[in-house]
């Protein structure tokens, strides 16, 4: 994983609530077996109409859009099932953070495992952000993940909760998987006390 | 100065309890190493993972806890036709080699244990009570109606559980989502549940595990409190459960993967000490009254927009939130629907019955019922896809395929099927369907569909009449 910066980017605005899974990639793309291609089937359905025709309404064929590493969505982004090709798209189309007031579990923790950070922020400067991109579109703001700290067009800035160890995981470009092997002896320790178990060999 | 009882043990929940007897290791700055008893895979969240172990050339460490089945992207047409998308069928003949390189047994399209992934875990005794139990697919939670601590997880995850058969966790928030008093004829789990999100919304148990407590949730048989906390998820709740009791070792008794003899009998009596204690303390709880439930219907866009099948559909312009009032809105016009009127009437193109929510035997009783002797009304397509080739069997045994054949239903194959859409069975462009699925996400069941959520018994009535149908008006 790549280590984590801190960016200055234009803001992609998504003003719908509960932005599902089946939105940013719809099942049918589901059917690959490697991550590579998702970034073009990112929001698919809403992106392209009837014979995959742009929709020039559609915020990511729009310019302003198109230059944007950050996503402002409604609440809840995320909801839905737990397909990880959701985050891959977003990432692959450019997208390094996503600002919403509240993320589904299972869509969080996937991001954070693809260095797309979930940005929680509360419902007043939510409100700002979406005021301060209809006012300029090409409206900035600033994702300096070390502090925790947002800094909207304006130049204020909030600060947003992180998980520690996921925060130091980003920052480092730290994979999850060998830091758990490195507990082997552990989970060998674990193995041996545990008294039910099945065998699906069997 | 009065003494403080130390030495008793302070009162946990069972959600408490099944995490503390997985912790591996806890250390400072870092989430909780948890093991996992059980851990399911298919074909459409697992290719990159098993790719991942291949890269870093690491094995599977527990092939013994972990099976494979097909469900998602498999056609739910005779077996003995080949596949006829291509990228689907690469897709599980990649999921067949993988299991097979890395020694994972697994059901493949021409197995007669075959089926969603939720539907055989419980079926074939996989799944037991005081277990954690993980799969690349948010509707895990289904398992947790065992008492198992049960969720979804994501493709990175599935190859961590593959390599180490641990997963790093937070603990989260406990929730009592507690059900009193007796379900009114023709009301039933589906209609607890949708109702239940329909009241916290779809983000209303995030960083929660639901406990689904109180008489009516003691009185459902397993298949029922199965639907509901396979629908946990779409409250937003990463696992649901139920508490084991009685019903639950009746249920359990004699399956494939269950212990025998003296091993049950140890078995039962540590299970038994899984419910949570007395005096526990919840994070969050909300009380539902069971016998006020009417049948409930979904009328927009995702699962917690549901209402009473009598009501009518919200005016967004009743809403004072914008975004809230623009969301509700959009909805409305996805679906093409009127605010302020009844969904009861609306015609239907296309019933579908099954998914992991209510594709088993139960359910297809249910929908058997309602279809027996009736003709479904010749514009509306109706599909019945049982949840496994078990349920199949057990199906015909009891000849509730003829009861579906002879009604003018599709009798399928087992799969996920229009649950999701990805294998072929799916929506036109603005066809309506009542479904006894979870998700009625735009384009759920195929790009610009529409879907109403319901029970099986409202799915059959609806496919008798031809519009939305309260069933009670065929029992
Ligand atoms: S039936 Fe539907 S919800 Fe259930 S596992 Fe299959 S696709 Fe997912």
């Amino acid at each position: 994983m790549e280590k984590f910066t801190t960016f200055t980017s234009r803001l992609a605005p998504l003003p719908i609530d509960n932005i599902d899974t089946d939105q940013i990639i719809p099942a049918r793309f589901l059917k690959t077996i490697s991550k590579a291609g998702l970034g073009d089937q990112l929001f698919f359905d809403w992106r392209y109409g009837a014979e995959a025709k742009p929709n020039p309404d559609f915020i990511l064929n729009k310019p302003e859009g198109h230059a944007a590493q950050v996503l402002l969505a409604g609440d809840n982004f995320g909801c839905g099932s737990s397909r990880e090709h959701a985050p891959w798209a977003l990432t692959q189309y450019g997208f390094r953070a996503v600002i919403s007031t509240s993320f589904a579990d299972i869509f969080r923790g996937n991001s954070l495992k693809n260095s797309l950070l979930p940005i929680i922020v509360p419902a007043d400067a939510h409100k700002a952000l979406f005021a301060a991109i209809a006012a300029d579109p090409a409206a900035t703001v600033t994702v300096n993940l070390a502090e925790q700290k947002l800094t909207l067009p304006n130049g204020s800035t909030v600060t947003f909760p992180i998980d520690e160890f996921a925060k130091y995981c980003m920052l480092e470009g730290v994979d999850e998987l060998g830091y758990i092997l490195q507990q082997a002896p552990e989970i060998a320790a674990y193995e041996a006390k545990r008294t039910l178990s099945i065998d699906t060999l069997a | 100065m009065s003494k403080g009882n130390d030495a008793r043990p302070k009162p946990r929940t069972i959600i408490e309890k099944v995490w503390d007897n997985h912790v591996v290791a806890e250390r400072a700055g870092a989430p909780t190493l948890l093991y996992i008893d059980l851990h399911l895979v298919h074909e459409v969240t697992s290719p990159q993972a098993f790719a991942g172990l291949r890269e870093r050339g690491l094995k599977v460490r527990r092939p013994d806890l972990t099976i494979g089945t097909t469900d998602h992207s498999i056609p739910t047409h005779d077996r003995s036709l080949p596949i006829l998308d291509k990228v689907a069928e690469a897709q599980i003949t990649q999921f067949e080699k993988n299991c097979r390189d890395f020694g994972v047994p697994f059901y493949g399209p021409h197995s007669d244990k075959q089926g969603i992934v939720h539907v055989i875990g419980p079926e074939q005794g996989l799944t037991q009570p005081g277990m954690t139990v993980v799969c690349g697919d948010s509707h895990t939670a289904t398992h947790g109606a065992f008492g198992a601590l049960a969720f979804g997880i994501g493709t990175s995850q599935v190859e961590h559980v593959l390599a180490s058969q641990c997963l790093l966790q937070t603990r989260s928030k406990t929730y009592e989502v507690r059900v009193d008093g007796t379900l009114k004829s023709g009301v039933g789990a589906k209609d607890i549940i949708l109702n239940l999100i329909s009241r916290i919304g779809i983000g209303g148990g995030t960083g929660c595990v639901f406990e689904y407590t109180g008489s009516a949730i003691r009185s459902l048989s397993m298949e029922e409190r199965m639907t509901i906390c396979n629908m946990s998820i779409e409250g937003g709740a990463r696992a649901g459960m139920v508490a084991p009791d009685d019903t639950t070792y009746q249920y359990l008794a004699g399956r494939h993967y269950v212990p025998k003899g003296a091993a049950w009998e140890n078995a039962v009596a540590l299970w038994r000490q899984l419910p949570t204690d007395e005096g526990a303390k919840y994070d969050k709880r909300i009380e539902i009254d069971a016998s006020a439930l009417e049948p409930m219907i979904t009328f927009g866009t995702n699962p917690g927009m549901g209402i009473p099948i009598t009501s009518v559909v919200p005016d967004p312009s009743s809403i004072s939130d914008p975004l809230e009032r623009d969301s509700l809105g959009k909805a409305l016009r996805y679906m093409d629907l009127p605010a302020g009127k009844p969904l009861l009437g609306h015609p239907v193109n296309v019933v579908f019955i099954g998914s992991c929510t209510n594709s088993r035997i139960s359910d297809l009783r249910a929908a058997a019922k309602i279809l027996k002797g009736r003709k479904v009304n010749p514009k509306v397509r109706v599909m019945v896809v049982p949840g496994s080739q078990q349920v199949k069997q057990q199906a015909q045994a009891e000849g509730l395929d003829r009861i579906f054949k002879e009604a003018g239903a599709d009798w399928r194959e087992a799969g996920c099927s229009m649950c999701i859409a990805m294998n072929g069975d799916q929506l036109q462009p603005g066809e309506y369907s009542v479904s006894t699925s979870n998700r009625n996400f735009e384009g759920r069941q195929g790009k610009g569909g529409r879907t109403f959520l319901a029970s099986p018994l409202t799915a059959a009535a609806s496919a008798i009449t031809g519009v939305v149908t309260d069933a009670r008006t065929l029992l």
